[in-house]
């Protein structure tokens, strides 16, 4: 069993509306140490598969499918083994 | 760089180069680029549209005018292409992208209507895009605080790979605040207003080239993200400033953003213009070209009278938006480009504007005109009355509408779902108007004239049904390749149908869009020109809905009779006998706009109780609608029903219920103004009974009611 | 009588409640802009419907750090007037703290739009006391009405009468299928209906009205009884 941690965000130069309302706002709160911020998604779950390639390929797969549209999105895949099953 | 780098042919290099007397350098190549693309030229359309579609002499396209004061701003526009890579996205900036150009114009937005069409219902493909584009409409639409009010869903197999998303935004303008796009006034300002520029979509319309593609573009999308936030700030500071008299002009950005915007302003007014391209506020470091080419949307651009540009900086500041002084209106007729101290790109502005347009030799195409023998096979009407009731093009479509905020801006007198068309209040006392959009592929499939004509007067009928008098319409042309003859033919008589029936019914066109290109490998969508219309309702407490709602009311049909076979491209076709056909019904369009004339009549003797056109699915279908809103039976009367009585859809024929003491003066006026009617039965209590089969209301509300969502597995 | 009703970017029912105030005899209807730090002239604020902030990281997040809403504090504090905050309102009031619990995604996780079947559960309060029917037909509009507290909120809630509005058949999900509750002062309504949307009978029955009428009569009863003791 695996534990994956997928994480989706707007590709670099992609406007990211939510972004830029959340720095206006910690902007004008006096936050200005705070920069590049960026809202993805993320997505954790489990994985049931014999080895870590096997794992991995699943989750790539629905990480380009289903997770994120690759018009618009990236996404980076943190995969662990998960021993309490 | 080379002129197929970015996408112009040959010809049109060569015919840049004579009209400049010298080769453009990269910068100016790349303004060529966007500006003769289809997207932005019509070099395709440009021809036919100018020769049948009359002139719009009024000074202010896209508005018709309900009392002296009040204006209507309608138009309609398609976001086919990216709604089919991300349909939330794609539909959300559709959305938007139409708000700008009612806003341009000076008019508050106060509703929305969208014409959708996917594929197959029960392909998977098409409950991805649906369910995408309805959540993006829906998204974008009630943060901007704008209802959507209207529209249609349709499922045909051709547009599995080409949704179709035509948005249509009404507004209201008063005659005082209104602006036109028309830049006059040498050293008079242009101000961008809105979102920071960043590289959105700059290969999206312009250059889909492969060299391009591949060197520096790889990762940009052709779909922007939608900002409905700073839409919503972007619609009141540009009322507020259309409010300010030194705003000279005002013009949305769509494709090809700052570049068309700015030589569309100061052309219309005969000018030149000088941008300073180092002011655009920018996301990301850019380039010169791209900053004049980048698609970022919420962005508007003013022209502003010269030093009175301090209210204007006050009022976006207001509403936390970017704002930028980048350029100023010249007498020198050029497009000139400034980029930190150094000129970029000097051309002049009718060069760069008046793209060339083609017009295709237009071979007649031959098609078998033999319908296939009638096989006069015995049916079973309850079961196909069922599937047709139960067909989602059919279907209720509350699952997509009450996603939708369709009552903000309370003005929404009848909501989605209620009549035939919606009607909104526009100003303070009862006036209102009356909006519809519509299409129909199918019809348009068989003979693109006659089959625009029947879209056109489906519209007509829509608001004709709920009591407003017709006053303008907008257009949606949306069709596959034009490089390929039998498109080209389809488009033609397509334009020619619409003009056609706008002079039968006397109505002007005010406006419109073309999308092109709407295919998929070799496979093309249905000619689908969509028709947007308003109309005026002089008292909103007058207006007619399609529910039957007293029991004995006598049900008519009023329009010309049956003919003898339920005919081609009707639903029935369609679903039961699974070939749509290919002749289509005679139609007598002038008689059917004597049976509006009636109709309108009628309604300002208030005679009728419940009115609907008799369109999908025919007659019985067209009387289960009007039971089942109020849960009221029918009761069938006429001569007894069968397939071609209770199935055929010939348009211009309204079901009406009148009350019995209504009846003879309703007969009366029928006679003397020679309209076919015919008197079918009345309204019951708990069932439909169609004397060859009886059904209970609230059984057939249940299928009505969920079909879609069970036909397509929605959640 | 003067009702301040509060425009946050995003904000787009505040022309709608504008109308609805309005209606009434003798009132004094003003928009606050969100930048505002003083609203002691009001006896009335309205935190109307929409999208404030466009309703980026959470409905109301954002919206509850602009310097109006430590004004809105401060005016609660002084209980000075009375705060209604309908559908982003109430949104925004939750999320500053002014009222207990949160309002999370609709269960059927979409936005809704319908007119639904509200019960008034308590008729002594400031924006109930003129209302007569039952149950108002009013319109909801969100996405995210859902209802949420921990047990011993609802619990309180319920036993201080401070649930003022019950679905009668719960659209989103909500706790006790609860529709508007109040503070314990009384003071402050938060609501998910647009009672603004169902004020005229050409675009409703006019169910939406008592709201606006009981609160005006409250207003001003203490406004002569003021008057009175001068």
């Amino acid at each position: 069993m695996y534990k994956a941690d997928v994480l989706v965000n707007f590709k670099k130069g992609v406007l990211d509306p939510q972004a830029k309302a959340i720095s206006g706002v910690l902007s004008h709160l006096g936050y200005d140490a705070i920069t590049d911020l960026r809202v993805g998604k993320h997505f954790v779950f489990k994985v049931d598969a014999t080895d870590r390639d096997k794992a991995y390929a699943i989750v790539e797969e629905v990480a380009k499918r289903i997770l994120s549209n690759p018009v618009l999105e990236t996404y980076t895949i943190e995969l662990k083994r998960d021993d309490e099953g | 760089m080379d002129y197929d780098d970015v996408g112009l042919k040959k010809e049109e290099y060569d015919e840049i180069c004579r009209r400049l007397k010298r080769l453009p350098n990269d910068v100016e190549l790349l303004l060529f680029s966007a500006m003769w693309s289809e997207h932005c030229s019509y070099k395709h359309s440009k021809v036919l549209i100018k020769r049948y579609f009359k002139a719009n002499t009024e000074e202010n396209a896209g508005i018709v005018w309900i009392s002296d004061d009040i204006g209507i701003a309608f138009k309609v526009e398609s976001h086919n292409h990216p709604s089919a890579v991300e349909p939330f996205q794609g539909a959300a900036t559709g959305v938007g992208g139409i708000i700008r150009d009612i806003i341009a114009m000076g008019a508050r937005p106060i509703a929305i209507l969208d014409s959708l069409t996917f594929g197959s219902p029960k392909s998977r493909k098409t409950r991805y895009l649906l369910e995408g584009v309805v959540s993006g409409i829906s998204s974008y639409g009630n943060s901007i605080g704008v209802p959507t009010v209207g529209g249609e869903v349709r499922f045909d197999a051709s547009y599995e790979n080409n949704p179709l998303v035509n948005v249509m935004a009404v507004g209201i303008v008063n005659r005082s605040t209104i602006r036109t796009s028309r830049a006059k006034g040498v050293g008079n300002s242009l101000i961008l207003v809105g979102s920071k520029t960043g590289r959105d979509g700059i290969h999206g319309a312009s250059f889909a080239s492969r060299k391009l593609r591949e060197e520096s573009f790889e990762d940009r999308p052709s779909v922007q993200v939608g900002d409905p936030f700073t839409e919503k700030k972007l619609i009141e500071a540009t009322l507020e400033m259309c409010s300010l008299p030194q705003v000279i002009a005002v013009q949305d950005m769509g494709a090809a953003g700052i570049l068309s915007s700015s030589s569309e302003m100061a052309r219309k007014g005969g000018m030149g213009v000088d941008l300073f391209l180092e002011r655009v506020p920018l996301r990301e470091k850019m380039t010169p070209a791209e900053i004049m080419l980048s698609e970022s949307q919420e962005r508007m651009l003013f022209a502003v009278e010269k030093g009175k540009e301090k209210e204007i900086f006050e009022c976006a500041e207001k509403w936390e938006l970017d704002v930028a002084n980048i350029g100023m209106l010249t007498d020198t007729g050029n497009m000139r480009l400034f980029w930190e101290g150094k000129e970029v790109a000097d051309v002049p502005l009718d060069v760069l504007v008046d793209a060339p347009s083609y017009e295709k030799e237009i071979t007649s195409i031959s098609r078998s005109t033999l319908s296939l023998p009638i096989v006069n096979e015995p049916v079973n009407l309850e079961e196909v009355f069922l599937k047709l009731l139960s067909d989602p093009s059919v279907s209720s479509k509350k699952w997509i509408y009450t996603q939708y905020d369709y009552m903000v801006g309370t003005s929404t007198v009848v909501p989605p779902g209620d009549a035939d068309a919606a009607i909104m209040l526009v100003g303070d006392g009862l006036k209102g108007m009356g909006v519809t959009i519509d299409s129909n592929g199918r019809y348009c499939n068989i003979s693109p004239r006659e089959g625009a004509k029947a879209v056109l007067f489906e519209a007509y009928a829509n608001l004709v049904a709920s009591g407003c008098r017709p006053l303008g319409i907008t257009d949606g042309l949306n069709f596959g390749d034009p490089d390929d003859d039998r498109i080209y033919h389809q488009f033609s008589e397509t334009i020619r149908g619409i003009a056609e029936g706008c002079d039968i019914l006397n109505i002007p066109i005010t406006g419109g869009n073309v999308s092109f290109y709407n295919r998929y490998e070799e496979e093309s969508i249905l000619p689908t020109p969509v028709i947007g219309m308003v109309g005026e309702c002089p008292d909103v407490t007058r207006t007619v809905k399609f529910a039957f709602d007293t029991e004995g009311d006598k049900v008519y049909v009023v329009g010309e009779p049956v003919r003898g076979r339920v005919n081609s491209g009707s639903m029935y076709r369609k679903c039961v006998k699974g070939e749509v056909g290919n002749v289509f019904p005679d139609v007598d369009w002038y008689k059917i706009k004597e049976v509006f004339d009636f109709m309108l009549s009628c309604m300002e003797k208030d005679i009728f109780t419940a009115v609907h056109d008799v369109s999908d699915g025919g007659l019985a279908i067209a009387v289960a609608e009007c039971c089942i809103p109020a849960k009221m039976g029918f009761v069938w009367e006429g001569e007894q029903p069968n397939v071609n009585i209770l199935f055929e859809e010939i348009p211009g024929r309204f079901v009406v219920s009148i009350p019995n003491s209504k009846c003879k003066m309703f007969e009366r006026m029928a006679h003397e103004d020679e309209i076919p009617f015919e008197e079918i039965g009345s309204v019951g209590s708990t069932d439909a009974d169609f004397e060859v089969f009886k059904l209970p209301i609230p059984m057939l509300a249940k299928i009505y009611e969920n079909a879609l969502e069970e036909g397509l597995d929605l959640h | 009588m003067k009702v301040g009703i509060v425009v946050f970017p995003g904000t787009n029912c505040d022309r709608d409640t504008f109308k609805a105030f309005s209606r009434l005899p003798e009132v004094e209807v003003e928009y606050v802009w969100h930048t505002f730090t003083e609203l002691f002239d009001y006896d009335l604020i309205v935190l109307p419907g929409g999208f404030s902030y466009g309703d980026y990281l959470r409905c109301g997040a954002l919206a509850r750090f602009s310097p109006v809403m430590s004004a809105v504090e401060k005016y609660i504090l002084s209980k000075k007037g009375y705060v209604l905050g309908i559908c982003n309102g109430f949104q925004i009031l939750t999320e500053a703290g002014l009222l207990p619990g949160a309002l999370s995604r609709n269960a059927n996780n979409r936005f809704i739009c319908e007119f639904c079947d509200i019960e008034i559960v308590n008729y002594n309060t400031p924006f109930t006391r003129m209302c007569e029917k039952r149950v108002l037909k009013l319109p909801i509009a969100h996405s995210d009405g859902n209802y949420c507290a921990d047990a011993s909120t609802i619990y309180e809630l319920e036993s201080e009468k401070r649930v003022i509005f019950r679905y009668v058949e719960n659209p989103n999900g909500s706790m006790n299928a609860i529709a508007g509750i109040m503070d314990e002062e009384f003071r402050i309504l938060g609501m998910m209906p647009h009672p603004e949307r169902n004020c005229d009978g050409v675009l409703g029955n006019g169910d939406g009205r008592c709201v606006f009428e009981s609160i005006y009569h409250e207003l001003s009863r203490e406004v002569s009884e003021r008057d009175g003791l001068r």
